[in-house]
């Protein structure tokens, strides 16, 4: 089985609005042509497509179709979809340079937040029976998560004051001076709300070492899902992201990225991943500097690999997140060999 | 060729109906699942990993269900894709569960699609339109009618051809008890005295509208080899896509179709599709789309399907039966249509198709289609290894 790493990453501007539709076209032309003018690659070097993107957050039906327009797919492609994160997307690529079946596979992720309420957008992924008919939105839901940490004395309010601190070189105690936006939560505990895209170009190590000095060589990749059952899960550990991580290599790795929309779910992730102070965290500044969904979690990994590349990490985790309070959870370890 | 050898070690689906408000969304897809686990002999212990595919979240009103069905998929605590290629998808899904065991990362795979369309509303879900794009303004139906119009105008098939393939899918829809529509008595003629929908497609000539499931276990070759009276082995897949619409598409023959079937028979190592291959279950959910894919497929040349049609080829005991199961013709719950294809391909390999068994069937296709006309995933299985 080849191993298979990460050879370019571009994104999109990560903006509050885009002019541009839903289905993400003017977001994802740009960074397309700055991946291929990266890699030196062109779309006939592309094996296999595959996107992560959400018909909910579009607005409408078969919106991954209408993406399909940017890449100019004529002559016909080898094409896929998923409708999760686009990290899923990079998993199912991944498969397919392992099987033997490509060299090289263009994977990417779109998402326009701004074209709905995200909060009450995302209530639509509870159960519809007996859940979502109560409405309980994104923030609230992290909201519980947030206190139930709070109430077992696994975070103070000040310990995420300081994960926000970090990102931002703001003043824990200002911060903490500011007022509640969802108790215990205040503004600098929640990921903006973001439209944004990014690529990825994958191959074969043997063929990336022609595109990169030092390619991402992804030596792992796990992901699993929890039970979507707020009131069956303890909402302050993230089984998934323990389970994955066990089932990786994760001994000596230097810098991670954190899918954590919220600053408490970076402590959960920190923890159940094992990553002690030695290890940079979010030095992209993470899901809380910028949050577009659908590409935020395919992006860690970028930024990731992007630091492989320069040689600023040897070893480094990106996990990407998908589902409320941290349902589902995806942990890869790039390389530097 | 890294390809593990990967095989389909069972197969369930539920009862297909309108509306099957007897049961919820969990309560479909264990249906499926539960049969199909049955069927392959596994436990839940058994099983590394969980593929779901299913047709927009509009269609039911839940944003990724998949996410909220974790526990009922018995997917939790380990790893969950959900797949979303249009109404290809159920053949796609079943593929990205296949490449989970050829790439050597899992022994066995549990994957299922689904449609529940009776929870939400499928013509509001189609009916959005997004600003700066052209409206269709029309349904499936509608949109497809065009692209048959132009079929029959290109090959001068006769009028009646459509009609012989729905009244041959609803007569083998009878023989199969999971079928939504059962019309052992329907003909030729009570077809073409049918109701005119979108010329020249009338009512009987059109899939109906389905709730329903479709579940396979996929494992490797151990477990393939396990499998009592033989397991149905991959021998190829294919996937292809292009754009919608751009100047000079053809869409009655689309390119993306015959280009992944040229890669399914080179990668079968079959010279002669016609010859070779003993059964077909294609997506057709309009009539006259037997024939217009059995050409994009490669099976004759342009303009000559209607003639294997029309001769007769394509009923069971032909040379060619074509979607013995009934097909999408007789059961069409979207995202599961084409997982059901996949699945009937297996089950005729395996030689447990029922009433509808093609004797000596040795190798089956599975064809799935979406979009407009843009989206394809086939494969190939057969009752011995691949050579």
């Amino acid at each position: 089985m080849p191993d298979v790493a990460i050879a370019g990453f571009a994104k999109a501007p990560n903006v509050r609005e885009t002019e541009g539709t839903t289905n993400g076209v003017e977001m994802l032309v740009p960074i397309f042509a700055e991946v291929f003018a990266q890699t030196g690659l062109s779309k006939k070097d592309i094996g296999f497509w595959c996107s992560g993107s959400s018909d909910y957050l579009a607005g409408r039906a078969f919106s991954f179709i209408a993406a399909v327009d940017a890449i100019g797919a004529f002559p016909p492609i080898h094409e896929s979809h998923v409708e999760m994160d686009a990290a899923w997307a990079l998993y199912e690529a991944w498969l397919k340079i392992k099987m033997g079946e490509v060299e090289t596979a263009l994977v990417y992720g779109f998402g326009k937040s701004s074209a709905g309420q995200l909060r009450r957008v995302l209530a639509l992924q509870l159960d519809p029976y007996v859940v979502t008919p109560l409405w309980p939105d994104s923030v609230s839901i992290a909201g519980i998560q947030a206190r139930s940490g709070l109430e077992a004395g696994l975070w103070s309010e000040k310990d995420l004051a300081e994960v926000a601190a970090r990102g931002t070189g703001k003043d824990v105690a200002e911060l903490l001076d500011t007022p509640y936006y969802a108790d215990p939560l205040r503004r600098h505990d929640i990921a903006p709300i973001t439209d944004g895209a990014a690529v990825i170009v994958l191959s074969t190590v043997e063929r990336a070492r022609e595109i990169v000095e030092r390619p991402a060589v992804i030596t792992g990749i796990e992901h699993r899902v929890d039970s979507p059952v707020l009131g069956a899960r303890d909402l302050t550990r993230s089984p998934s992201t323990e389970a994955a991580g066990k089932a990786l290599d994760l001994d000596g790795v230097d810098l991670a990225e954190l899918h954590a929309p919220f600053t408490h779910q970076e402590l959960i992730l920190r923890t159940a991943l094992g990553l002690g102070d030695g290890v940079k965290i979010n030095p992209s500044g993470g899901a809380l500097a910028a949050n577009p969904m659908f590409s935020a979690g395919l992006a860690r990994i970028g930024e990731a690999a992007v630091r492989i590349h320069s040689g600023e990490s040897r070893k480094a985790v990106a996990h990407a997140t998908s589902g409320p309070a941290l349902q589902q959870n995806l942990v890869t370890v790039l390389e530097a060999r | 060729m890294t390809k593990q050898l990967t095989a389909v070690l069972g197969t369930g689906q539920t009862h297909h109906r309108a509306k099957r408000q007897d049961v919820s969304m969990p309560g479909l897809l264990r249906e499926a699942i539960d049969r199909a686990m049955t069927d392959a002999q596994v436990e839940w212990a058994d099983i590394d990993a969980v593929v779901l595919g299913k047709a927009p979240d509009l269609f039911e009103g839940v944003m990724m269900p998949e996410l909220f069905l974790a526990d009922s998929l018995g997917a939790t605590g380990k790893p969950l894709l959900r797949v979303h290629t249009a109404g290809s998808v159920g053949g796609s899904t079943a593929l990205v569960a296949a490449s989970l065991i050829q790439s050597g990362v899992h022994r066995r795979v549990l994957t299922v699609a689904y449609e529940k369309q009776s929870e939400s509303n499928a013509m509001w879900g189609l009916s959005i339109l997004p600003p700066f794009q052209m409206p269709v303004g029309a349904g499936a139906g509608g949109y497809f009618a065009p692209h048959v119009r132009s079929y029959i105008r290109r090959s001068g098939a006769p009028e009646h051809i459509g009609a012989i393939v729905a009244a041959k899918d609803r007569r083998n829809g009878a023989l199969n008890p999971y079928a939504h529509l059962q019309q052992p008595d329907i003909t030729v003629e009570s077809v073409r005295a049918s109701q005119m929908l979108w010329d020249p497609i009338r009512y009987d000539e059109t899939c109906p509208s389905s709730d329903g499931a479709c579940a396979m276990v996929l494992g490797d070759e151990a477990a393939g080899d396990a499998v009592e009276g033989g397991a149905a082995w991959i021998h190829a897949t294919a996937m292809r896509t292009e754009p919608t619409t751009f100047a000079g598409r053809d869409q009655v023959n689309p390119r993306a179709g015959r280009e992944a079937a040229a890669a399914l028979w080179a990668e079968a190592g079959i010279t002669d599709p016609m010859s070779e291959v003993d059964v077909a279950e294609i997506y057709v959910p309009f009539s006259w789309f037997e024939p217009m894919w059995l050409e994009n497929l490669g099976f004759v040349p342009e303009g000559e399907g209607w003639k294997v049609t029309e001769k007769g080829e394509t009923a069971i005991g032909g040379r060619l039966p074509c979607n013995p199961s009934g097909g999408v013709l007789s059961s069409n719950p979207i995202g599961a249509s084409g997982m059901l294809r996949f699945s009937e391909a297996a089950k005729q390999v395996m030689g447990r198709a029922g009433d509808y068994q093609v004797d000596g069937a040795r190798r089956a296709l599975g064809h799935a289609y979406g979009g407009g006309s843009q989206y394809f995933s086939m494969w190939l299985v057969g009752s011995e290894k691949p050579s």
